[in-house]
């Protein structure tokens, strides 16, 4: 069960949803997509997980070996998830996803290493609370651990705020509406 | 081994209790189950218990059952060192929804201030 978490009171962003082009800062031309669902994405994201060095996982994630990155993507690709890639020609170089959680999201970003330090995170994470706040998304929590320095203040610089910082993982939350235009 | 397994509600726990008991079984250990109730998980103290002594039952393993009251870390903490334990055994940690591994607090209390050996079943 979801537990009762704690959320800004002020609404962040507004995001720009995808799709969006940019040129990342070493000069490679990214466009972030949503997932649309396609066998060939889901492919480019099990080679990108697969490629993941394993001292980058966070928490668990990805998992290390192919059947179980398959186990996860199918989780995490769910009817209800909202998923960013981030593509680099044909290779998917970051994704990020937004899982449902009774009534918020939770979130998780990855890029591959060879991307990292370019600003793709930072696109990768505008773009997926803009598809998010466009899909009705209220409330996105997740957690990290302290030492993270790079998610860390990737989140910060996105608008988070820390809402529990009493366990080894720290929770951060994000609001992106009041849902004061809900059913309109 | 002296081992002390502490369960909660949380599924984590149940497969602690089956794993445990399954070594137990194999390695000859001596079981001594606590049931820590943390509030707010699936199962309540009862049904916890009676998983308990169902997988004893099963196994046929004879087993302490103990209740925790207070603090389930501290406590489980100071059972272990104060009645010469060689472990304590927890589950692993719950999954989010995204599937990150959460400890719980009793976790990690147990892990940052035990001084006997902790095993955490994965
Ligand atoms: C966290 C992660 C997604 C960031 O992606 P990225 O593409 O490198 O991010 P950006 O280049 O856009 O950097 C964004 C911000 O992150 C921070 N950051 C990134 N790398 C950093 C580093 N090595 N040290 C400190 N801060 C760093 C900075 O605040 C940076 O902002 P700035 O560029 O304005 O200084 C990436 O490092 C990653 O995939 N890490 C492994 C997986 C992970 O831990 N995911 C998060 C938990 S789910």
């Amino acid at each position: 069960m979801s537990r009762n978490r704690r959320y800004p009171d002020e609404i962040a962003g507004p995001f720009e949803s995808p799709p969006i082009t940019f040129e990342d800062r070493d000069g490679r031309e990214i466009d972030i997509r949503a997932h649309d669902g396609s066998d060939e994405e889901y492919e480019a994201l099990a080679s990108m997980y697969d490629a993941f060095d394993p001292a980058d996982r966070a928490q668990g994630i990805p998992p290390s070996e192919e059947r179980r990155i398959r186990e996860w993507l199918d989780n995490i690709l769910c009817a209800e998830c909202l998923n960013v890639v981030a593509w680099d020609g044909q290779t998917a170089a970051g994704h990020a996803t937004l899982v449902p959680d009774g009534d918020a999201y939770e979130l998780a970003i990855f890029v591959l290493q060879a991307y990292q330090e370019a600003g793709i995170g930072t696109h990768l994470m505008k773009g997926l609370l803009g598809y998010g706040a466009e899909s009705g998304v209220e409330k996105v929590w997740l957690t990290v651990e302290r030492w993270n320095k790079a998610a860390v203040g990737l989140y910060k610089k996105i608008g988070f705020e820390v809402s529990d910082s009493e366990s080894f993982e720290m929770e951060m939350g994000i609001r992106l509406s009041d849902g004061s235009d809900e059913g309109g | 081994m002296r081992i002390l397994l502490g369960i909660g509600g949380a599924d984590d726990s149940l497969q602690a209790l089956a794993r445990t008991v399954e070594r137990a079984v194999e390695a000859g250990d001596e079981l001594t189950v606590a049931i820590i109730d943390e509030g707010g998980t699936e199962r309540s103290v009862e049904e916890i218990e009676s998983a308990v002594t169902e997988t004893l039952e099963e196994n046929g393993v004879d087993a302490e059952i103990r209740y925790v009251a207070g603090d389930p870390g501290s406590k489980l903490v100071d059972v272990a060192e104060s009645e010469g334990y060689d472990r304590i055994v927890l589950g692993g940690g719950t999954t989010s929804p995204m599937g990150k591994i959460q400890l719980g607090s009793t976790a990690e209390f147990v892990l940052l201030n035990s001084h006997v050996s902790v095993t955490l079943v994965r």
